[in-house]
């Protein structure tokens, strides 16, 4: 009917599955509500097999109301038993979870037993997925629970940001949030029921959660990032089924998605773990070597103008370091022109001798205004947060220059350099 | 040779996912005190007992307890926790909590027995809780938990004791019933830390306060650190740059 | 289906050898899982039994690949490792990438089940039979096939694996009793007395994940999902100490086997589903009736204290019409309206009149002498406290009657010579109305 080839029908079922899925599962994660996908199903199967056993036929839609049905079902007792008893929600949603899906078991043997016989082999595929017996009207189901799911959203987009955002403030606010809660998690069943034939029962957790948290790594606005979890959804369902020649379909799509979802921890921009340790790595180096500076400058403060060599064991003990530590931040700030090395002794050069004074004035004025401003004790004042004096303001910074000034303690060359704070700072970044 | 100084903090900095909470603190407490831990929300007042504990990672300083490090004078400190952060369903009696406190001095392997049982049976007294040994934790009221957790806190047998908000949705009786409680433990050469809230009673209840909001803002004898210049340090003033300022810590640059 | 037939071979059934090592294998592997369960439920990490009892099946097929057999060494080796890998991820994801604890454990075992599924398709010569299908249900039927030697008997092999892993659980749960149980109510207590939680922690995963593989031939991962949650959770019901839950968790978890096993002989269908069954129709009966925490019984307390206060207000209201010294006294159904009518009200007037406490004549109702001391007391409590709420904390005469109302009924004799006492023996209550003796 619609002339695709299997492969094709195939790929674009999965492609379609991925995208309403990601855009349903962003919800389910938002709202910590993950592994729900996974107890609807499996808690879908007693529904699929009564539903087989009722109309006889294998057709996707009758099956899926079933599965409909019974996973609602159990959502509606995990939340009465969680009302009603001590016991915790985790706990309801594995007893659901098994407890319904060992009926399936149980009703999928009766099924498979009984006259029925050959049809209901496919039932099997709810459980493991079998995107091969896929047929033109399994693929319209799909497009249409894919563009209810969509219609959705676009109909409660602001109702359903602010649940999964602050459940407590919706509240207050006197939205319904139980019915919305009910209404995003049956968006998040419809999925899952759909799914079930395509990736089966236990992957399907991975088809509701892969994309919105891979999607959650890139971005931080909740438009984005509904659209960027259908998008990688439908990608991971298109390309893990182009993959998955020879190899069981459903876990290559999930293991695409992981893979995806691999990558993205590692190298988001901002929240990706290689990002973050390169930009703490920086951050401590660039501290390291103000530090240097400011015990350079420090060290020859008594003798100025005079800029005297200075050894490494003196350096060692007006500041602890671990000796490679210093030995390496020296030869690096010789490679910048900052100082020059003759031997065990260290001499700061012009260029450096400035830095150094404008790295020992923001760390003045950080001092005097966490002594005179927030009363901390002189000695105990922060001594590495040295990027906090762009955070004053300018009124305050001119008062503390004038106090450093006054007490003779205002580092020489910051009185010809007019201040530039922003100076240091870009520089230290622009590497 | 023990020092008379039950705890010192050498310029502990304590950030969570890098936005500092708790800047350089620094400080020192006799021993024999009783100590209000003051300052508003979010002060890091329940970090800083976390911290010391070793429940939280140092970014930096370190942590003595009567001149040596915490790791190896654990069997000296006694923690009585928030009362939310445990689970009140959990099918334990109040015998049995209270029991708990002894576990650290038994170790690895070692069961309670007889002296331990009757350690756990005269906390209990102590406390008032003698007659509800064998309730379920859930059937106590707010105030009878705080106390259960008291019981189990002797029971540890600790010098240095660390408690996080005992007297939060607790009535009348059972605050004053603590206090009392705490007072006889400071007059058998405790030193303990409470975490407090209400700056009505800081001068009734403690000897020593710690006033902190995100940093230290002083610490010494309630006569003299809890004045109103203090008070102004840690409750108002131009903190919020603080806020501020870790903010940018935590996005690792400057804000601009 | 001819039922009556059914249940009388099944009894002859449990006594054949075949099925009573059915039986016995599915206990044993319940009652493993039911006990390191415990834990995970107490800890509100119920999902990590279903995590971990997926995500071990990489380890299981690296470890059959390498070994190239279906020995249990290298598969219990396989299988610690991968748990201890994906306990390791689960942690990791969350705390340095701030995944969403349920999110990271749902990516983790998904992903490492899919990696499972992939290897065991590709890695495993065909021919040698490792069959997915018995990864969910397990092949119980078969397990008297095939059979180990064991003290001098034939045992089946799956009942020798998962008693050896239940009797593993119970020494470590023995052994490590006060630690485990400490760390599972109070995890940073445990820290600071110096028994790591994250050890801990650890080591219960190991220990989910062997029994979680032991019990995996035989049963199926549905039945250890199962057995690993539904049973403690049950207990948690019925039990207020840990000991006794553990015990009755061992109880629920035997019970569903057998249950299971005569419901599955009856209707003829697969045993670790109907196992599986069983223990979540034994969690709905506890659910329901647990005398403590079941909702009948919650409701019945309800019922009952809501009876009681409504049968003491029609007391205390007859009391206070013969306080007034008129003649008149209410008839039926103007008590009851008073008190709020209803059948609570209807139901609380006919206990009254048979227990002799009140007496009926024609339209006329009466305090006997018993109900007029009941009342009393009841009148006697509510003017106390509304004194004691003017006098003692100021309240003005406006607002004391309903919450005096609310607690006269449960106001025991102690409070009332505590009330008594604090008061000085006031004879009238703010309203200027005697305080009965």
């Amino acid at each position: 009917m619609t002339g695709l080839s299997l492969s094709d029908k195939v790929t674009i079922g999965a492609a379609l599955l991925g995208g309403a899925a990601g855009v349903a599962g962003t919800f389910a994660v938002l709202r910590r509500r993950s592994l729900v996908g996974d107890m609807l199903a499996h808690a879908s199967l007693p529904g699929v097999c009564i539903a087989f056993a009722i109309t006889g036929s294998r057709d996707l839609l009758g099956l899926s109301i079933g599965a409909l049905v019974s996973g609602l079902l159990a959502i509606g007792l995990m939340t009465l038993v969680v009302r009603w008893t001590r016991t915790k929600e985790d706990a309801a949603i594995g007893i659901m979870l098994s407890g319904f899906f060992g009926l399936g078991i149980v009703l999928l043997s009766v099924v498979t037993r009984s006259s029925l016989g050959g049809g209901s082999a496919g039932l099997s595929s709810y459980i493991f997925g079998e995107p091969g017996n896929m047929v033109d009207s399994d693929l319209y189901t799909l497009v249409g629970v894919g563009l209810g799911v969509l219609l959705l959203v676009l109909l409660f987009y602001k109702e359903f940001k602010l649940v999964s955002f602050d459940h407590e403030f919706a509240k207050s606010q006197g939205w319904p949030t139980l019915a919305l809660d009910l209404a995003m998690m049956t968006a998040v069943a419809l999925v899952t029921i759909i799914g079930l034939p395509i990736v089966g029962v236990i992957l399907m957790a991975a088809m509701i959660i892969l994309p919105g948290a891979t999607a959650r790594m890139w971005t931080n606005r909740f438009n984005v990032l509904l659209i960027l979890a259908g998008v990688i959804g439908a990608t991971t369902g298109a390309v893990g089924v182009r993959f998955s020649s020879g190899l069981p379909t459903g876990p290559t799509i999930v293991l695409t998605g992981a893979a995806l979802f691999v990558a993205s921890i590692l190298f988001a921009p901002e929240q990706g773990v290689v990002a973050r340790v390169w930009n703490e790595t920086r951050l401590r180096f660039r501290v390291a070597r103000e530090h240097l500076l400011r015990s350079l400058y420090e060290l020859n403060e008594p003798n100025f103008p005079r800029l005297a060599p200075t050894t490494f064991q003196q350096l060692l003990a007006h500041r602890y370091a671990q000796p490679w530590m210093l030995r390496w931040l020296v030869d690096q700030s010789e490679n910048r022109g900052l100082v020059a090395v003759r031997g065990d002794q260290v001499t700061l050069t012009p260029l450096g001798f400035r830095r150094a004074a404008e790295a020992t004035r923001t760390h003045r004025m950080w001092e005097i205004y966490m002594m005179e401003f927030a009363g901390s004790a002189p000695d105990h004042v922060d001594r590495s947060a040295d990027a906090v004096e762009h955070l004053l303001p300018e009124s305050l910074l001119l008062e503390l220059e004038a106090r450093l000034a006054r007490e003779g303690r205002l580092p020489a060359i910051a009185t010809e350099v007019p201040a530039s704070p922003h100076d240091l700072a870009s520089e230290g970044n622009s590497s | 040779m023990p020092s008379s100084i039950a705890l010192e903090i050498h310029d502990m900095t304590v950030a969570y996912h890098r936005r500092p909470v708790l800047w350089d603190v620094d400080l020192q407490v006799p021993e024999g005190k009783l100590v209000g831990v003051i300052g508003p929300n979010g002060a890091g007042k329940t970090t800083l007992i976390k911290a010391v504990l070793g429940l939280v990672p140092l970014a930096s300083g370190k942590v003595e307890i009567y001149g040596q490090p915490y790791q190896d004078q654990r069997h000296l400190v006694g923690y009585v926790p928030q009362r939310e952060s445990v689970d009140w369903d959990f099918p334990v009696t109040v015998r049995d909590v209270v029991l708990m406190g002894t576990y650290g001095r038994l170790g690895w392997f070692r069961r309670p027995r007889r002296p331990e049982r009757e350690l756990a049976e005269a906390c209990l007294e102590q406390v008032g809780m003698a007659s509800f040994a064998r309730r379920q934790i859930r059937q106590l009221s707010g105030g009878q938990q705080q106390r259960v957790f008291l019981a189990r806190a002797l029971a540890e047998q600790a010098q240095v004791y660390f408690l996080d908000e005992p007297f939060a949705g607790v009535d009348a009786a059972t605050e004053s019933a603590i206090v009392d409680l705490l007072q006889s433990m400071r007059s058998a050469g405790k030193t303990v830390f409470v975490v407090h809230h209400d700056l009505q009673t800081v001068r009734e209840y403690f000897d020593w306060v710690i006033l902190l909001n995100m940093r230290l803002v002083a610490c010494g004898a309630v006569g003299d650190t809890f004045t109103p210049e203090n008070m102004q340090k840690t409750y108002g003033g131009r903190l919020t740059i603080l806020d501020e300022a870790a903010e940018a810590m935590r996005n690792r640059e400057p804000v601009r | 289906m001819p039922h009556a037939l059914a249940i009388a071979t099944t009894f002859s059934d449990l006594w054949n050898p075949n099925g009573l090592w059915i039986v016995l294998t599915a206990c044993a592997t319940n009652c493993a899982c039911a006990l390191v369960g415990c834990y995970l439920v107490l800890r509100r990490m119920s999902l990590m039994g279903d995590a971990l009892s997926h995500a071990v099946l990489p380890g299981l097929a690296v470890a059959f690949i390498f070994s190239g057999a279906y020995d249990i060494g290298p598969l219990m080796i396989g299988a610690v490792a991968a748990g201890l890998l994906s306990t390791f991820l689960i942690q990791t994801l969350h705390q340095y990438a701030r995944v969403p604890s349920d999110a990271s454990m749902g990516v983790v075992f998904t992903g490492l089940f899919a990696l499972g599924v992939v290897l065991i398709k590709k890695g495993i010569p065909p021919g040698v039979h490792f069959d997915m299908a018995c990864v969910y249900q397990g092949t119980l039927d078969y397990t008297p096939l095939y059979t180990v030697e064991l003290l001098g008997r034939e045992v089946p092999r799956a009942f020798a694996i998962t008693g050896g892993v239940f009797l593993l659980n119970v020494a470590v749960v023995s052994a490590l009793w006060k630690e485990l149980k400490l760390s599972a109510f109070d995890p940073a207590l445990a820290t600071t007395m110096g028994f790591s939680a994250t050890l801990l922690h650890y080591l219960l995963m190991a220990l989910v994940a062997v029994t979680a593989v032991a019990s995996f031939e035989a049963v199926g991962s549905i039945l250890v999902v199962a057995m690993l949650i539904i049973p403690p959770a049950t207990a948690h019901l019925l039990a207020d100490r840990l000991a006794s839950m553990m015990f009755i968790s061992l109880l629920v978890a035997i019970a569903a086997a057998i249950l299971g096993y005569i419901l599955s002989t009856v209707f003829d269908t697969n045993i670790a589903g109907m196992i599986t069954v069983a223990a979540a129709g034994l969690f709905g009966l506890a659910v329901l009736f647990a005398p403590q925490h079941g909702v009948v019984s919650a409701l019945a307390r309800n019922l009952g204290v809501s009876l009681r206060v409504v049968r003491e207000d029609l007391l205390a209201m007859l009391y206070r019409v013969e306080e007034l010294g008129s003649p008149r006294r209410l008839a039926a159904a103007e008590a009851q309206a008073a008190v709020g009518g209803g059948w609570l009200a209807r139901l609380s007037l006919s206990n009254l009149l048979r227990d002799g406490r009140i007496a009926r004549s024609g339209d006329r109702l009466d305090l006997t002498p018993a109900g007029r001391e009941a009342a009393r007391q009841l009148v006697r409590s509510h003017r106390l406290w509304e004194t004691y709420l003017v006098k003692n904390l100021g309240l003005p005469l406006d607002h004391v009657h309903e919450p005096a109302h609310r607690i006269e009924h449960f106001i025991g004799d102690d409070i009332r010579e505590q009330l008594q006492q604090e008061l000085d023996a006031t004879a009238t209550d703010p309203h200027g109305r005697e305080i009965p003796e």
